[in-house]
């Protein structure tokens, strides 16, 4: 450097005159303007805070046999148990409590999706990288086992993987896992490949950075946003299909009831007009996806580059 | 001033092939007649900068301008012929060489909004690539940084913001402190002020001209605009469809162009200081450099076209010392 | 030379009412146009060109709209009337074009039933009728064999070629007036010099008047008769396009040709304009311009009339360059 005095020279360029503004406080601020994504934000949080803090709150415990009696099976809501407390809606075909089930089995629906989520997130945002950055071959044959994936229904895969691997909760979140990456593959590969031809990531090569450095450090940060959309609505996609197949009996085992499973025990009672033991968790498993679909739909909005001014 | 070039370049070309898909090979199975698309963006082009030149290299869209500047800065390998760095192949390089040569030359990108990561902040676009090759260390680079926006005349103050509060000049401005930052010889500058404003552009292109003053640098400044170019550069090579049609000191170019195609281009540029004059436009459309014209790339548009234009290339040759054309018509 | 006035437009105001405030992108803007005559009208990015073109159009969407003003056009007022009226007269006596010709273009239409409905759709005359003075129209501008080009799509043809087109689809009609918004930015050097050479000659054969927005001076200066410079939403400085250029009133303009690179100056740094242009949601409460001005002082906090200072031309400014003009001025 010979001179660094700029004073005499360039004129120093007024700065914008505006508060420095992070992307996350603009992320923030967009995201308010819908008052019903507020909304669904806040009932989402007000779910998982509840499925987090069950033991605490939830009335009763309904995986502890020695609290649950068989003698208030199929109670309607609001009636009383023997011990006196009440069942404000309902006891189910085991005699457990509906409202504390509900909780419990939210816990395990929401776990089983975020954890397939984010393995399957993880997964998928390596194998899309790798596609896009490396081309060629290697970027065929990854795409084609996506393309193939993704023409089958993922109730079937998901069904066909159940079956040969057997019930539990790490099998169910293996096979959600599986049932789900290509998405996100697909997905993070599609921006990546725009982003890989920005200038940016050419300046980063004439800097000398390495290209570990260039993916990771560079085009992977750009590719989050449409991430977070497709990750909000595919985990509620995996919270349906737990649902499904723990209500067709391939999920999850009596002992650990999902919303599914509690909507299934619940079915065979519906025609005897005992109509909550299905409804209550079915009511509770739709307010969750949906919740969580509005907050989605939200991002989308607020994330879509295309509508960033 | 040395002769010997700091940078050259030796009959280099790229290529840029489209490959059949499958699709495609099924359809040619079938008895169709589907090619695979070859541009030759750049033809067998060389060219040497001597330290502390400013070569101006102009023409119009397709014409390969840009991507000669992506070989030359190291963003795109050649597909054939070889990058010289002051005298060595680029190509032949390994390790901290390499690594050396890849960071003496910068670049300057034309999009103001493209070329900076979105995601990171000044301080970071700016002061990673010292960090990361040990040009400083840890703790100075805070005031390295704040040095290099000084430089370039933006107040260090604001480097911990984002690329999108800022105007586009001071954009442009964030990438060349990022540029300067890894203390570079030379820069290419790819349109690097075609997306300012007027009075943008004249604070940037005199921010060019400090630096060279100041730091020595020698700059490959790539324009279509050729009024810029003759402001700046002592050089001008003068590009249509992938291939150097004439190169000359630009006081002789503008004075006397040699090339039908650099004459036509220089009637062409609206100026300001000649004005109201009847338009007498060259015929014809630029042609497509997926199919370029036989011979003489120019022939179809050139008044002075003979049979011979379009059967065979012109080689680029000395018409007077230190000027190169490529016309059948300096033969004879 | 004295011309039939065709459009005249007095104290226009078109803002935006944003969230962030009333951006008051074109705020008291009057000219007129005559027959025959190009205006060049110059500015900046966020000079607020574009959005007088706009207006003129009645192309404003919200949250933008005319506030007041008055635009005539041949003795009749636009402002005020509604979308239908607009509608009629759009393509018919005022046209634009853009700088993106696919802004006129329908990508899935071939050339001839674009032409031919724009023809239709201001008068009644056969299909045949109207394809023939399509191809005329594409003869005008310079489209070499247009029978042919006239079952074409617009994806077979160049971006230059897109670009007569999309002239020649204004021209159909025969409006008297056409808005050209940077047609010819993004078009190479040679190709853009074939388009100015067809616009020149329209204008000089037809009587057709023009108003070419431009960021380029130097475009203005081979094309234009008149130019009118545009700053933060107002015209700093008005005139004929020798005498402006030559010896600029305003310092503002004054600035601006000093920053264009030109033949006497060659590897001298550019007189430049310090800083940028404000945003047009805080404007200051006098010249807009002050803040960058080397003339500006306490007189500058109060706006600036625009002033006719010789014959035909004005400025907006308190301390315009006068000295300099006693030779140029008088053209």
């Amino acid at each position: 450097m010979t001179s660094l005095d700029p004073a005499s020279r360039a004129d120093p360029v007024p700065a914008v005159p505006k508060a420095a503004e992070t992307p996350l406080r603009r992320f923030v601020s967009d995201y308010c303007d819908s008052r019903l994504a507020v909304g669904a934000a806040l009932l989402l949080a007000v779910i998982v805070l509840v499925a987090l803090l069950a033991p605490w709150i939830a009335p009763q415990d309904p995986y502890d046999l020695a609290v649950v009696s068989i003698f208030d099976a199929r109670q309607p809501p609001g009636a009383q148990s023997m011990d006196g407390y009440t069942f404000w809606l309902g006891t189910d075909g085991a005699g457990r409590d509906l409202l504390s089930a509900i909780i419990y089995g939210l816990r395990i629906s929401l776990s089983v999706g975020v954890a397939s989520g984010v393995i399957a997130i993880i997964v998928g945002m390596t194998v899309g990288l790798l596609a896009a950055y490396a081309g060629g071959r290697t970027e065929n044959l990854i795409m084609r086992v996506v393309d193939i994936q993704l023409s089958l229904p993922a109730v079937l895969i998901a069904l066909i993987l159940l079956a040969i691997l057997g019930k539990g909760i790490d099998k169910i979140i293996i096979a959600l896992v599986i049932a789900q990456w290509a998405y996100y593959a697909r997905t993070v590969r599609a921006s990546a490949l725009v982003e890989r031809r920005r200038e940016y990531v050419e300046a980063a090569a004439c800097l000398g950075l390495s290209h570990a450095r260039i993916v990771f450090r560079h085009i992977l940060p750009n590719c989050v946003a449409p991430l977070i959309v497709v990750g909000t609505v595919q985990t509620a996609h995996a919270i349906a299909l737990e649902a499904t197949l723990s209500f067709l009996g391939v999920g999850l085992p009596q002992t650990e009831p999902s919303l599914g499973l509690l909507i299934s025990n619940g079915f065979e009672y519906m025609l005897s007009g005992k109509y909550w033991i299905a409804v209550f968790p079915g009511v509770a498993l739709l307010i969750t996806i949906v919740s969580i679909n509005m907050v989605g739909d939200q991002l989308r909005d607020v994330l879509n580059p295309r509508l960033q001014k | 001033m040395s002769d010997a070039p700091l940078l050259a370049l030796e009959d280099v070309s790229k290529r840029f092939v489209r490959r059949l898909d499958a699709a495609e090979k099924i359809v040619n199975l079938l008895g169709g007649n589907r090619r695979e698309e070859v541009v030759h963006a750049v033809d067998s082009v060389s060219l040497g900068i001597r330290e502390g030149e400013v070569v101006g290299l102009v023409g119009e869209s397709g014409c390969g301008k840009s991507t000669l500047g992506r070989v030359v800065a190291g963003v795109h390998a050649p597909s054939a012929g070889k990058v010289l760095w002051r005298g060595r192949d680029v190509a032949t390089m390994s390790g901290a060489e390499r690594r050396d040569a890849t960071l003496k030359i910068q670049m300057i990108f034309q999009d103001p909004m493209s070329s900076l990561n979105p995601r990171m902040r000044v301080r970071d676009i700016v002061g990673e690539a010292p960090r990361v090759h040990g040009l400083v260390s840890g703790e100075e680079v805070s005031d390295y940084v704040d040095a290099m926006l000084l430089r370039v005349g933006l107040d260090p103050a604001i480097k911990s913001r984002y690329p999108h509060q800022f105007s586009g000049g001071q954009r442009q401005r964030i990438g060349i402190a990022r540029a300067l930052a890894v203390r570079p010889d030379f820069l290419v500058c790819d349109e690097s002020i075609a997306a300012l404003d007027v009075s943008i552009q004249a604070q940037v292109l005199n921010l060019f001209m400090d630096l060279r003053e100041d730091l020595g640098l020698t700059y490959l400044f790539i324009s279509h605009d050729l009024g810029v170019v003759e402001h700046l550069a002592d050089r001008v090579v003068i590009m249509y469809l992938g291939r150097v049609v004439e190169s000359a000191p630009a006081a002789e170019l503008f004075a006397d162009p040699n090339h039908p195609y650099a004459r036509a281009l220089l009637d062409e540029v609206p100026r300001i200081d000649t004005r109201k004059r009847i338009f007498q436009p060259v015929k014809g459309e630029i042609p497509s450099p997926l199919t370029p014209p036989t011979g003489c790339h120019f022939h179809p548009r050139c008044p002075h076209a003979k049979p011979r234009c379009s059967a065979e290339a012109p080689a680029l040759r000395e018409i007077a010392p230190g000027r190169l054309s490529a016309c059948h018509m300096n033969d004879g | 030379m004295i011309r039939e006035t065709v459009l005249e437009v007095s104290d226009l105001k078109t803002h935006f009412f944003t969230k962030a405030g009333v951006a008051k992108a074109v705020d008291g803007v009057s000219f007129s146009l005559g027959r025959g005559e190009v205006l060049g009208l110059v500015g900046e990015s966020g000079s607020g060109k574009t959005v007088t073109g706009f207006s003129l159009m009645g192309l404003v969407d919200p949250p933008g709209r005319i506030v007041s003003g008055s635009i005539r056009l041949g003795g009749e007022e636009l402002v005020g009337r509604p979308e239908e009226a607009w509608r009629t007269l759009r393509g018919r006596r005022i046209a634009m074009i853009f700088q993106d010709p696919m802004m006129t273009l329908n990508p899935v239409l071939r050339i001839d039933t674009q032409m031919i409905e724009a023809i239709r759709a201001h008068e009644d005359i056969s299909r045949e009728a109207a394809r023939e003075r399509a191809r005329e129209a594409l003869a005008r501008v310079g489209i070499p064999s247009p029978d042919e080009r006239l079952a074409a799509y617009p994806h077979q043809f160049s971006g230059g070629m897109r670009q007569r087109v999309a002239i020649a689809i204004a021209l159909l009609n025969e409006p008297e007036v056409i808005v050209a918004d940077e047609p010819t930015t993004a078009l190479d050097v040679t190709i853009q010099a074939q388009i100015l050479y067809e616009v020149q000659k329209l204008c000089a054969d037809t009587g057709l008047a023009m108003i070419w927005i431009t960021h380029d001076l130097a475009v203005v200066g081979g094309l234009a008769d008149r130019v009118a410079v545009m700053y933060a939403g107002r015209i700093v400085e008005q005139g004929p396009v020798d005498a402006v250029l030559d010896a600029p009133f305003h310092p503002y303009t004054h600035g601006l040709i000093g920053s264009v690179p030109s033949h006497n100056r060659r590897g001298h740094r550019l007189t430049q304009i310090p800083g940028m242009a404000p945003s047009l949601l805080h404007l200051p409460p006098g010249c807009s311009f002050a803040a960058r001005c080397p003339r500006a002082d306490a007189a500058c906090n109060e706006m600036p009339a625009l002033t006719e200072l010789s014959p035909g031309r004005g400025a907006r400014c308190h301390h315009p360059h006068l000295a300099e003009t006693a030779t140029g001025g008088a053209a």
